[in-house]
């Protein structure tokens, strides 16, 4: 089985994703703060009629082109859902429902129109759904790199402004950091990220890198920057892991395998976690419990009720 | 120094169709120390935020220092509601301080060793130092207040809007809060405090502005914090005791 590893083609495909799964897991933080866990889900779904009209209208799967047209399909979805919730009573996450679903709805129209079009079925266009890292090429795999290592160093040369965004919004804008500007910083970031991942995992299942991750580190951090470091560190275990067990059967899609091997971190960490782990809880409740049954054998009864 | 600090020029403002504010015009003398009062849902928390930009206004002029607020951020700092961020976000006290250097530090850059210093000092004015390295999460009410309170003393600024500083704190904090305001006071800044409790505002504060809606009063508290304007500011229904004396103030209804 480790015969796959051999092939260049994998080593470069591994790479990209777990690449990709630092950079979502690192982004998945900044929705994790903003309480928009969401946001990553329907950006995603809304970037697949983006991909099928680009590709209806060259006529070819070339992935920069594809991704260009997931992300303005993604940030055309992420304009509704801020429109439909400033200005009508609708809640931010029904808006955020809405969109997900019509969104979605219509790329899988357009991509019933796309497979049956001339070479269309040939496409790979599916891919995009539950995603096939397998399937990409020497050129896909650098865009994803490049593009992957952008959104890293964004969110690293930034990295105290985004704290502050997130902590404390009103008191940033006092000092001058703009609110609407981190808002359009933070919507392109996750946009990014998604369109650079739907093709390795899917438009389903890449909003799973971009949340699991993210609410294991919250088990193990204490602070801001351990957070977003491990945060990326299980997104790149999980992309690598999961893409390498899917390429070991044939047509295997990627997407799933990446959720699965995520939520094992997942699980792990709520077990673990040092903060507010179950178990280290447990133990703590103990360890009090002890510690104050004891005490109270040592007090005489009559000392005990003088001290009320 | 200018004379104002303050000066704001028939605003108002107002979330969805509600009016909330309308007709605000007052001007806040340099280093005065000035309690806001008036009953709950009056606007007070809306008019900090509108003049400080952070709500948008429906019309009216705002200087600080005889300057529009893009001139002088620097120079004003902002202490929110205690309840307005999230406590449960994973940094300690001594980092959320270090933010109020964020401004100063510039764009891109990061904190260096002198800055946590002058955090570490602003903790220490509060009494704060011994919890530097904990989890916010784990701090009391009345300890996050005082780490707000030193993140909006190391942005050394001219001029402070404070919401509700002393809400839900016990004495002790109150009393280390209000000789912090104090201080601020003899260094000659202008601070603007949110307050609720009218029992201490002849004690706290050398001005008083009643506000509902609008300003009903403005002025000296020794002239101003009278009966009639607290009356008029909440509508009459009010009922509160000072020293001895027990004091009424019949509803008109």
């Amino acid at each position: 089985m480790w015969s796959i590893l051999l092939s260049s083609n994998m080593q470069w495909v591994l790479v990209s994703t777990m690449v990709l799964g630092v950079a979502a897991g690192a982004v998945g933080c900044l929705s994790y703060f903003r309480r928009q866990n969401l946001m990553s889900d329907s950006l995603a779904h809304a970037a697949l009629p983006g991909v099928v009209l680009a590709f209806l209208v060259i006529g070819e799967k070339n992935m920069l082109v594809l991704i260009i047209g997931a992300a303005i399909s993604a940030l055309i979805g992420a304009f509704f859902i801020q429109l439909i919730s400033t200005s009508s009573r609708i809640s931010e996450d029904s808006s955020m429902g809405m969109i997900l679903s019509i969104f979605y709805g219509f790329g899988i129209m357009l991509l019933t129109i796309a497979n049956r079009s001339a070479g269309g079925n040939k496409s790979g266009l599916d891919n995009f759904i539950f995603g096939q890292a397998a399937a990409m090429v020497k050129t896909d795999v650098i865009t994803m790199n490049i593009l992957a290592l952008v959104i890293i160093f964004a969110l690293f040369i930034a990295f105290k402004e985004w704290k502050l965004y997130l902590f404390d919004p009103d008191f940033a804008q006092g000092i001058g950091l703009s609110s609407r500007g981190m808002n359009i910083f933070y919507t392109v970031l996750l946009v990014a990220t998604i369109v650079v991942g739907i093709q390795a995992v899917g438009v389903i299942l890449i909003a799973a890198l971009m949340i699991i991750p993210a609410v294991s580190a919250r088990y193990w951090a204490h602070s801001f920057s351990g957070m977003i470091i491990l945060s990326a560190l299980f997104g790149g275990l999980s992309g690598a892991l999961g893409t390498f067990v899917s390429a070991l059967g044939s047509g295997w899609p990627t997407g799933p395998f990446i959720v699965i091997a995520a939520a094992v971190v997942f699980i792990v960490s709520l077990l673990f976690g040092k903060e507010k782990g179950l178990l280290i809880r447990y133990i703590q409740f103990k360890k009090t419990q002890q510690h104050v049954q004891k005490r109270h054998l040592l007090v005489p009864a009559t000392q005990e009720g003088d001290a009320e | 120094m200018e004379p104002f600090a303050l000066e704001v020029e028939d605003l108002s403002a107002s979330y969805r169709k509600n009016t909330v504010l309308h007709d605000i015009n007052v001007k806040v003398r340099t280093g005065s120390l000035v309690g806001i009062i008036g009953p709950n849902g009056a606007g007070k928390s809306t008019f900090l935020k509108t003049i400080l930009e952070l709500h948008p206004a429906l019309t009216g002029k705002v200087r600080f220092f005889g300057k529009p607020l893009k001139e002088v951020k620097k120079r004003i700092g902002y202490v929110p509601q205690r309840g307005s961020v999230d406590w449960d976000f994973p940094t300690d006290a001594l980092d959320v301080v270090t933010m109020g250097l964020y401004g100063k530090i510039g764009l891109f850059k990061r904190p260096g060793r002198k800055d946590v210093e002058k955090a570490m000092e602003a903790l220490r004015k509060v009494g704060m130092e011994a919890y530097a390295k904990r989890q916010i999460s784990q701090l009391s009410g009345g300890q996050q207040q005082r780490v707000f309170l030193a993140r909006a003393l190391v942005q050394e600024a001219d001029m402070y809007f404070m919401d509700e500083p002393l809400a839900g704190v016990d004495a002790a904090t109150e009393k280390a809060i209000m000789t912090i305001l104090e201080e601020l006071k003899q260094a000659g800044k202008t601070v603007l405090v949110v307050h609720h409790d009218l029992q201490t505002v002849e004690d706290y504060f050398d001005h008083v502005l009643f506000l509902n809606k609008t300003i009903i009063a403005y002025g000296k508290t020794a002239d101003t914090f009278t009966e009639k304007n607290i009356v008029k500011a909440y509508g009459g229904k009010i009922f509160w005791t000072k020293g001895e004396e027990a004091r009424v103030v019949h509803s008109p209804f």
